[in-house]
């Protein structure tokens, strides 16, 4: 049995909502910043996630990324998702 | 008479509620755990009640769409089968494909909880008895029912939006508080029928939800 050296890739994902659709928790914050007398003309608010993806290749990692994005993690109707992958290490699995 | 089915998932909390209300029609009902495999043959109708499944983590009903027991759900969805979503099963039906839309929070930003006065837009094999105007408890802070313009035209026109809040609390748009599927077999809304089935709850027109099933 031999064994397969595959690279461990991390993947940032972000998620946000999409142009035009309410942020509801985004205004609420601007909100409160505005009555401290901070200065900003809008906030919203999205999501963070870090994968790490063991694959062969970037693109395979990326494909895996991008299918638990799109299926999972992002709801097309309200949210879009933007994500960079980077090279985490070198392993046998 | 093949008993109704009640999903659990980690953190559903009406699961018991909906049995009594069941058993209150002399209904047979049985629970079924998420993570278990079920024959929909058994079963003559699902109901997925209300929570917090998962915590709500990533978005409410997104985690619990993924279950083993929803696979299988879609084998009962695609036979037909009547099939129920309560406030968080409304989210998860949503989450998992089964019905139109997502679930949002509030447009206020605050839990709601207390009676709305709802309307019957069209009627569903859920409730198909019910009266025009009725009354049922809602409690949640992601029931803002979301569709795109274009979306809610299709949802109008094909006649396919159940409820509406006669007084929105939430902006959800078309005031819609439930809806149902193409085939008219799987509904979801966010009000809570099993807690309005006696009078000493404040009032009985969950009846209707559970009534006319079998």
């Amino acid at each position: 049995m031999g064994c397969q050296v595959m690279k461990k890739w991390l993947v940032e994902l972000k998620i946000m909502p999409k142009q035009g659709i309410l942020d509801v928790s985004g205004r609420a914050i601007a909100q409160a910043l505005k009555q401290k007398a901070y200065n900003l003309e809008d906030c919203v608010v999205g999501k963070f996630l870090k994968l790490k993806i063991a694959a062969h290749k970037k693109e395979e990692a990326l494909n895996k990324a991008k299918q638990m994005a799109s299926e999972v993690l992002c709801n097309a109707l309200v949210e879009e998702y933007t994500l960079e992958i980077f090279s985490s290490s070198e392993e046998k699995i | 008479m093949k008993p109704i089915a009640v999903f659990c998932f980690p953190g559903t909390q009406c699961d018991q509620d909906v049995l009594k209300a069941l058993r209150l029609l002399k209904l047979p009902a049985e629970r079924i755990w998420y993570a278990e495999h079920f024959n929909y043959k058994e079963y003559s109708a699902f109901i997925l009640p209300g929570g917090f499944s998962y915590g709500d983590y990533l978005r409410a009903g997104a985690l619990a769409a993924l279950c083993s027991t929803l696979q299988d759900l879609q084998q009962a969805a695609q036979a037909s089968y009547p099939i129920l979503g309560i406030c968080n099963g409304f989210q998860i039906l949503c989450e998992a494909g089964l019905l139109d839309g997502t679930l949002q929070m509030n447009q206020h930003l605050r839990f709601v909880d207390g009676w709305a006065e709802l309307s019957l837009c069209n009627s569903s094999i859920w409730g198909a008895s019910m009266q025009n105007k009725i009354s049922l408890p809602i409690a949640h802070k992601q029931g803002r029912f979301y569709v795109s313009a274009d979306q809610l035209k299709v949802l109008q026109d094909e006649a396919r939006i159940w409820l509406q809040y006669n007084n929105n609390p939430n902006g959800s748009v078309g005031d819609i508080a439930g809806i149902f599927s193409h085939s008219g077999h799987i509904a979801g809304l966010m009000p809570h029928p099993e807690r309005a089935m006696a009078k000493w709850m404040g009032g009985t027109d969950g009846l209707f939800f559970f009534q006319t099933i079998l």
